[in-house]
């Protein structure tokens, strides 16, 4: 073993094992954060809940409501997918300092495993464009809204820049190593079949390199090896900091559904005892919550539920909600993708208020209601639920609305004054409007 | 016209017997002047039917959907818990009404406040009625019209049902026209989440205006709905655009109704 090869595989053990260490490092507070909601159970119908995972986040059956970014879409997801099969020889030719160490042991199954690979990068790659040109050529209308400019629309971008080097690197890579292949010059092991056998690279590589010397492909090869090890890293440091987080957590986020009829709105179990005291004389209500007094619907992210939490750290902002929303079509300002972001932005602050804190939350005179969603928001919500119909990965933006909307109305009295008067016309004369409750059966005589 | 038989629960109990179903009328359905009209098409549908069923009458009172949409879950609760009595009081098993948010309140969140029904949409009980063959539909007053339904949101999104209006319709011998944004993806008529008892928010364009632009754009003879709210929204979107002549809004039970000339 030569030098070189030993120096690059410290450097290569040192990237690995810091790039996951920083990753785990930044999962972990992004769990923090999404673990100070508030507890719900969402464990019962593990069958059923697998059953959902297995054809709303794998199946991706959702996406297919508007086929043609879901077929791009789809090139991109089994590309990344089956790439990771490839991950494991790349990771451990690394760190072993071997070539292509499957191939010999492999064989025909090998150059199948990484043509197939091959194809798809080409798919993905065609898709990754495709993708750049809807959001920056083409425009189309909810990838451009006003609410993505700045960080979103750059974050996109940057995904999407990111892919499309990262499959350039393979090519470098499988490329090269073709040509010297062929050569009988590659640092695989030569099986004396004269070619690598890659449905692509064969023919992509002699185009590309062909003409060049053994000492520049070998730096193109290692260009590529490392350059795709890098990218894979980087991404993946990227993802925390990024809407891209949704690869991951779109599986455990579909598994966790609401599996209830969308129409069934959760009774709060904390104004049952209430109005049990109230109307029956003979009920004893339950101790009071030793965590002190309890709050009636949300002000704060941490008055939402954790599952609630997880729906914003794993909106990927297509904005599909944001498109059905009636309100939001007719130009009122409620955005239910923009719910999901308020919400994750704030948690995120609240995030880094404790890290600065150490673990302890500073008040910082701000909420999530008022200081990043607004009545106006939230009033102009039909809760009709055709956000969270549209939503491919069981986002429930409605939800949090209803939340805030609890808080408003019961913790600050802050509902419209026409809703006001419907309140007090169902409490005197059990309808919403001024009518007498002893008029009910009128119709039946006129 | 013959004169509705309509009881209330209180007269059942009075006579000893027990109704088939209780027909839940709901606020609009006993107060509105269009949405009385629901009303009594399913209630002559119910007569020509020989259905036994009953009203809570003066007994009645709003579910609380609106009071809930609003964020005011104690009104909502105090709601639900005065008509789960009464209710409970009857032991009142199944229930029909012509209002998809009564029937979604109901059904979803009256259960675990201590009221256990087996809750259905009118058009659910007539798709019943049509395949056990207790009404036919005779008439053909709607034969070659073109008809396009649409999907309120609590009885479609919110529960499921799709079809059983639509299949009751097939009967009409009409020519049913989908929306491009129907079924799961149907468009909001503008009026739930309490949004019928408020101004709309500023933007530029009412809901119900996109809404029925979109229906309009079929040429249909007539707009069918399944809510009370719907129909006050379509009702003024077709007026918006001078279409009354024209096109008719009407619910599904009016449709029925009308085919038998009941």
């Amino acid at each position: 073993m030569t030098v070189w090869i030993m120096i690059s595989i410290i450097i290569f053990i040192l990237l690995f094992a810091g790039g996951s260490a920083f990753f785990f490092y930044n999962v972990s507070k992004i769990r923090r954060n999404i673990l100070l909601g508030k507890d719900i159970d969402r464990t019962d119908k593990p069958a059923e809940r697998i059953k959902t995972m297995i054809l709303v986040a794998f199946g991706q059956k959702k996406m297919f409501n508007r086929p043609i970014p879901a077929i791009l879409h789809l090139f991109l997801y089994v590309a990344f997918v089956i790439t990771q099969v490839e991950l494991i020889e790349i990771v451990l030719d690394g760190a072993l300092g071997n070539h292509r160490m499957f191939r010999p042991s492999l064989g025909g199954f090998y150059t199948f495993m990484v043509s197939f690979i091959e194809i798809l990068s080409v798919l993905a790659f065609i898709g990754t464009l495709a993708f750049l040109a809807r959001r920056n050529l083409l425009k189309v209308p909810r990838l451009v809204k006003s609410e993505l400019n700045g960080w979103p629309k750059l974050d996109a971008n940057f995904i999407l820049l990111g892919e499309i080097t990262l499959i350039c690197f393979i090519f470098m890579m499988n490329g090269a190593d073709e040509v010297l292949y062929s050569r009988g010059m590659s640092h695989a092991q030569n099986m004396g079949d004269g070619s690598l056998g890659l449905t692509i690279s064969s023919h992509l590589g002699p185009v590309l390199f062909g003409g060049m010397s053994e000492h520049s492909l070998h730096i193109i090869e290692r260009i590529g090896w490392w350059g795709h090890i890098c990218m894979v890293l980087g991404f993946l440091n990227y993802l925390p900091y990024s809407k891209h987080f949704h690869i991951l957590l779109a599986f455990p986020n579909v598994y966790y559904s609401n599996l209830e009829k969308k129409g069934k709105f959760t009774n709060l179990g904390s104004v049952t005892n209430e109005v049990k005291a109230m109307m029956d004389p003979s009920f004893t209500p339950p101790a009071a919550d030793p965590n002190g007094p309890m709050r009636f619907g949300a002000k704060e992210v941490t008055d939402l539920s954790w599952k609630q939490l997880l729906d914003s750290y794993t909106c990927t902002e297509c904005g599909r909600c944001t498109s059905a929303c009636p309100a939001n079509i007719t130009g009122k300002v409620l955005s239910p993708r923009l719910i999901m972001m308020k919400t994750r932005d704030r948690l995120e602050e609240v995030g880094k208020n404790m890290d600065a804190n150490k673990g302890e939350f500073k008040e910082d005179g701000k909420s999530l209601l008022h200081d990043y969603i607004t009545p106006e928001e939230l009033w102009a919500c039909t809760s009709c639920n055709a956000c969270v119909q549209e939503c491919p990965v069981n986002i429930d933006p409605l939800s949090i609305i209803m939340d805030l909307r609890r808080f408003l109305v019961m913790e600050q009295s802050a509902a419209p004054a026409e809703l006001n008067m419907m309140f007090n016309n169902m409490e005197n004369n059990g309808a919403p409007w001024q009518f007498s409750p002893s008029d009910r059966l009128n119709w039946k005589n006129e | 016209m013959s004169e509705l038989s309509v009881k209330t629960m209180a007269d059942y109990m009075a006579s000893g017997e027990t109704p088939e179903i209780l027909f839940w009328v709901g606020c609009s359905g006993s107060f509105d002047d269009r949405a009385k009209k629901i009303t009594k098409a399913i209630v002559k549908i119910l007569n020509h039917a020989n259905v036994k069923f009953a009203v809570l009458g003066t007994e009645e009172s709003c579910t609380g959907d609106p009071a809930k949409r609003a964020g005011n879950e104690f009104l909502f609760q105090m709601q639900a818990m005065t008509n789960i009595a009464v209710m409970n009081g009857y032991e009142v098993k199944k229930i029909v009404t012509g209002c998809p948010h009564c029937f979604n309140t109901i059904k979803n969140e009256y259960p675990s406040l201590g009221g256990n029904y087996e809750v259905v949409h009118h058009t659910q009980l007539l798709q019943d009625l049509l395949n056990t063959g207790r009404i036919k539909i005779e008439g053909g007053s709607f034969k070659g019209k073109k008809i396009t339904f649409h999907d309120p949101c609590y009885l479609g999104r919110g529960n499921d049902v799709y079809e059983a209006p639509r299949s009751v319709m097939l009967n009409l011998d009409a020519e049913l026209a989908e929306m491009k944004r129907s079924r799961q993806n149907g468009l909001c008529c503008g009026a739930g989440g309490a949004q019928m008892f408020k101004e709309a928010e500023k933007g530029n364009k009412e809901v119900n205006i996109e809404r029925t632009e979109e229906a309009l754009a079929l040429n249909p003879d007539v707009i069918a709905v399944g809510c009370p709210f719907c129909n006050t929204m379509m009702t003024d979107g077709v007026k918006h655009f001078n279409k009354e002549q024209s096109v008719k809004v009407l619910d599904v039970a009016e449709l029925i109704a009308q085919a038998n000339d009941l």
